[in-house]
């Protein structure tokens, strides 16, 4: 049986882990609001070039530009590459957040196994659990909010990859952030692009305006920025969803922080009353012995 | 007077201007050019440098990385990747940038990959120090 002390200890040390919860809990909390501060803002940007691109693919068809329609190759044989990227978080601490992330990917690359897939890993997570396949590529997120410079990066090099025919096919896995308690693992197809479609009501068309230079100028310099844009949403949504994932991870951590120092509490009662109860039988019996 | 229209200056980051005015002057790929209110619907790539815009006596500047332009006759919307204020930007720093950019380009072949991207930021370190000069 524990001794009082020894209980005592565990209760201090139990204590401690629940201040280190909550603290993170509430930094968490935070960073949660700046993050979709930053959704938000992100957004007005995002519709205005997702309605260009949605008017203008549909006047311009899809042969029009190499990001939309790739030539198919004359060996006719090859296998198709796919590039995946897949967005995690660089720290641990925030439940299942991390490892839906993974197991999302881990489907994708078995439904995809006849395809030859590289690996684009952005998180130290991710990178953890993949580094031992082929092909892979990684970079950490760094401490830092998501910045745009960030997703036109990694943009540009899997654009980059496809137009000179290091990928067939991009497709990228990020977390969808619903709720604080709500993140859901996406998978979406980036490249070869998939024209969006028209806002149902669609006021806003551009059938009558003049293009300068061209309408298919202003195309072929949007589809990158639209990429672009696909990438930087992705980011901010798992940057959100992370701290949304954590902060319910430390929450519930401090609540069985909580529930543990209560019980340990009982135990140290229950010992200490043993002792006492002891200690009295101790003395009435020598006091008995005494009268004898 | 002139009448007003809307112009709103959007970046990924979020709405940077948001302003009733009479005149806007933007640097086109082809050429600055400017827009009063009734202009023609147009749709026109955006290179780096400044956009000018009057309201009410006042004037504003506003320097910008490429991007788009969307004119309808009441507003303008302005997509851009990067937009500096005035009060945003360090004057010494932008002449510092400005300094160094141009001191790299003299060692750059044309063909260089470097080039461009080098010459993008002298553009902008330029169009950053006239509008913080202005101030």
């Amino acid at each position: 049986m524990a001794t009082l002390s020894d209980i005592k200890r565990r209760i201090k040390s139990v204590k401690n882990t629940q201040q280190i919860t909550k603290a993170m809990k509430m930094v968490s909390a935070a960073k949660l609001r700046r993050a979709q501060e930053d959704i938000i803002a992100a957004r007005p940007y995002a519709d205005k070039i997702q309605g260009l691109v949605a008017s203008l693919s549909k006047a311009a068809g899809p042969e029009t530009n190499p990001l939309f329609l790739k030539p198919e190759p004359e060996d006719g044989e090859k296998t198709p590459r796919l590039e995946l990227v897949l967005m995690a978080s660089d720290r641990g601490l925030c439940g299942g957040f991390n490892s839906t992330l993974i197991r999302t990917a881990e489907r994708f690359i078995r439904e995809n196994s006849s395809k030859e897939i590289s690996l684009n890993l952005i998180g130290k997570r991710a990178f953890e659990h993949f580094k031992d396949r082929e092909r892979v590529k990684s970079r950490a997120l760094g401490i830092a909010r998501p910045s745009y410079a960030l997703a036109e990066e990694i943009a540009t090099e899997l654009m980059d990859g496809y137009l000179s025919d290091g990928s067939d096919e991009v497709y990228m896995i990020y977390s969808e952030f619903k709720s604080a308690i709500t993140q859901r693992p996406v998978v979406q197809k980036l490249l070869p692009i998939t024209p969006p479609k028209e806002e149902e009501q669609g006021e806003e068309t551009y059938e009558e305006f003049i293009f300068e230079p061209s309408q298919q100028r202003v195309l072929d310099s949007l589809l990158p920025k639209f990429v672009v844009v696909q990438v930087f949403r992705a980011l901010l949504e798992t940057a959100a969803s992370e701290h949304g994932a954590r902060m319910t991870a430390m929450d519930s951590a401090s609540r069985n922080a909580a529930e543990m120092i209560g019980h340990l509490t009982l135990l140290f009662n229950r010992a200490r009353q043993a002792a006492i109860t002891k200690e009295l039988m101790e003395i009435i019996g020598g006091a008995e012995a005494l009268k004898g | 007077m002139a009448e007003t229209f809307t112009l709103e200056i959007v970046t990924p980051t979020g709405v940077v201007l948001s302003e009733e005015v009479e005149e806007v002057y933007a640097p086109g790929e082809e050429g600055e050019f400017g827009v009063l209110k009734g202009h023609t619907e147009l749709i026109g790539n955006l290179t780096i440098g400044r956009v000018h815009y009057k309201s009410r006596g006042t004037s504003g500047e506003i320097a910008i990385t490429g991007g788009y332009a969307e004119v309808w006759p009441d507003r303008v919307n302005l997509l851009v990747d990067t937009a500096l204020k005035a009060d945003e930007i360090d004057l010494n720093e932008a002449k510092r940038e400005l300094d160094e950019a141009e001191r790299l380009l003299e060692g750059l072949s044309l063909d260089d990959p470097d080039y461009k991207k080098t010459r993008d930021t002298r553009e902008f370190a330029r169009a950053k120090v006239e509008v913080a000069g202005r101030r």
